[in-house]
């Protein structure tokens, strides 16, 4: 309808061809939405649609397959670099990217996670993390802060107890078959584009067989976190940066 | 030409799901089946028909990367035993919702537990009424031989694609291990999937095709259900499969299934010996059961034997069937353990013939 009033000559910018035009059922002010688009655009700009298929988690991205306009498999929680795994050995010329959340790529799929990445499989992981469940109503997840109160830790994380914060972009840098590794976030401008450049790289280097790549988003959770999204991105750069630094943490070598 | 070998159970599933035109194999090692793998392994199916081999980091990985293959429309295929298969119900249960085929092999021994590495078939109620969560079913085949291993795997393909649903080959760790002739069937094309419900990479002028088990409504929910069921009713119409031996004058009925109908039907050889009028069924399907045969045969006989590896479980199925027509009752060892001829011989004396 929109596109009538415009002049073809006027147009600038447009919804991405890689996403449905379904409305995004996240809540206002979650990072969700940009993280989808930045990597939609990906996919549109290298013109990949029809040779990308993704893989859904379980937790608050489970209905991505709704709004990446590729083919998608919705994996059971935790075992999207398994289904990944299973997609690129039968199509190795496919692109191929997973999008999971912290409970389900650091706790209970840690073992697919880096086996994935040991096997150094050709897939494009992309790791929300916003330190709590938000699907179930914000319980604890590996990658909640310190002190940091959730439902099941509603007197802060207690790390003698319940463990410390798992750092697992690190960890999987440390393999070899863990070909790029980054954390990146995008609350503001200037991050979302340097996060769609390394989403770009990432796909890009699928085609070269090169490795995992694993790319990391540090987000935001407002419900959960209980908090306006514009105090929920100030409690995230005073937080969650200090803790996950953003800024690539395994490059390739040159 | 005829292609005849001397071959183990498991390696024979293996080659004979290369000859079936399987494009991938994910699999993890679990005693009594680890041949599977390792023929697959040491034969090279990449160089001889493209087929892909992964072993796994759990079996729970392994199920997961079959759901990924078989979602892309490809034949996809994993092996394990009792406890792997324990590991591999939720991914059974995603693969079955989603309505996606692949075959899964399990080479039972005994549990509960870590249980024992010898044969038993103590996980029929496992692959027959469900194993995983929710109301599904698996098409559940028994092989009793070397040579029924190798037909069913290719069969196994076929009900898998042809109903979109998961097929078990439930071997257990007497034929899995044991050598037998084998006549192994010619080598089958793979062929490059172009199904509808494949994910495959989305085309130009259609919407995207995603492969999943939610549905967040429960209206539309219990459709799935509803068309997963009325699915189930034509697979229990079509694909009933079993084997009778001596029935047609049989005043007694022992059956058994798997490797046990072996050891069953020498038993029937030696009371027959004794003048006895006995006859055996042997349910090749486990799902869909042979429910109607066993009904009709409990119209003709005096009473039915079950005779399995476990402390009962078939019997279940057997009595259900039969509607208290005739007596049914059960002998069986479990735990690892393997009844002999002589010990169903003399069960069914005591329990049908003189009982």
């Amino acid at each position: 309808m929109s596109e009538n009033l415009v002049n073809p000559e006027n147009l600038v910018y447009k919804k991405t061809d890689a996403m449905t035009d379904r409305v995004l059922h996240y809540c206002p002010g979650c990072g969700h939405g940009t993280a989808h688009r930045i990597l939609a655009e990906v996919i549109d700009e290298l013109q990949i649609q029809d040779q990308t298929i993704g893989v859904a988690p379980v937790g608050c991205s489970v209905l991505a397959y709704y709004y990446f306009n590729v083919d998608m498999q919705e994996a059971a929680h935790g075992r999207a670099p398994a289904v990944a795994t299973g997609i690129k050995r039968v199509f190795p010329e496919k692109y191929v990217f997973t999008y999971q959340g912290d409970g389900d790529l650091a706790a209970i799929g840690t073992a697919e996670t880096i086996h994935a990445c040991n096997r150094g499989e050709n897939i494009l992981v992309v790791f929300i993390n916003n330190g709590i469940y938000g699907m179930t109503g914000g319980q604890m997840a590996p990658t909640t802060l310190e002190g940091m109160k959730s439902s099941t830790s509603p007197f802060g994380r207690d790390v003698k107890s319940m463990g410390s914060p798992l750092k697992i972009t690190e960890l999987v840098a440390q393999l070899p078959g863990t070909y790029f590794a980054t954390r990146q976030a995008v609350h503001k401008p200037a991050n979302v584009r340097k996060a769609k450049r390394a989403i770009k790289k990432a796909m890009e280097y699928q085609k070269h067989n090169k490795g995992t790549c694993f790319v990391e988003i540090v987000s935001n959770c407002p419900s959960n976190w209980k908090m306006t999204p514009v105090q929920s991105n100030e409690w995230m750069e005073e937080n969650m940066f200090p803790f996950y630094p953003l800024g690539d943490i395994k490059v390739p070598e040159k | 030409m005829k292609e005849l070998r001397l071959m183990k159970g498991n390696e024979a599933l293996a080659e004979a799901a290369i000859r079936a035109g399987a494009d991938a194999y994910f699999g993890y090692p679990i005693t009594p089946q680890s041949e599977v793998i390792e023929y697959l392994m040491a034969n090279k199916p990449e160089d001889r028909t493209g087929m892909v081999v992964l072993q796994a980091e759990s079996e729970v990985a392994a199920i997961n990367m079959v759901y990924g293959a078989a979602g892309c429309g490809k034949k996809a295929v994993t092996s394990s035993s009792s406890p792997g298969i324990s590991l591999k119900q939720e991914g059974l249960s995603y693969i079955a919702g989603a309505e996606l085929p692949c075959v899964v092999v399990n080479v039972v021994r005994g549990g509960p537990g870590l249980g024992t590495i010898q044969p038993s078939q103590s996980d029929y109620f496992q692959s027959v009424k469900g194993g995983g969560h929710g109301d599904y079913k698996l098409i559940v085949l028994a092989p009793s031989s070397v040579q029924e291993s190798v037909d069913y795997m290719r069969l196994a393909f076929d009900l898998a694609f042809k109903y979109r649903n998961p097929v078990m080959i439930q071997s257990d760790g007497i034929i899995g291990q044991m050598m037998e002739k084998v006549e192994l069937f010619e080598q089958q094309k793979r062929v490059e999937p172009d199904y509808e419900w494949a994910t495959i990479g989305k085309k130009k002028d259609k919407p995207a095709t995603f492969v999943t088990s939610l549905q967040l409504q429960a209206e539309e929910q219990e459709k799935v259900n509803l068309r997963l069921q009325k699915k189930y009713r034509e697979v229990e119409k079509n694909e009933v499969r079993f084997e009778k031996v001596q029935c047609d004058d049989a005043e007694y009925l022992l059956t058994a299934f798997g490797s046990c109908a072996r050891i069953t039907r020498k038993a029937m050889e030696m009371a027959r010996a004794k003048g006895y009028k006995v006859g055996m069924l042997r349910p090749q399907t486990l799902y869909p059961f042979p429910t109607e045969e066993f009904n009709k045969m409990a119209e003709q006989v005096k009473g039915i034997l079950t005779v399995e590896m476990n402390a009962g479980q078939m019997v279940e199925d057997v009595k259900l069937s039969v509607c208290g027509k005739t007596k049914v009752e059960y002998f069986g060892r479990f735990g690892g353990m393997i009844p002999s001829p002589e010990e169903i011989l003399n069960a069914l004396e005591q329990k049908i013939i003189g009982g």
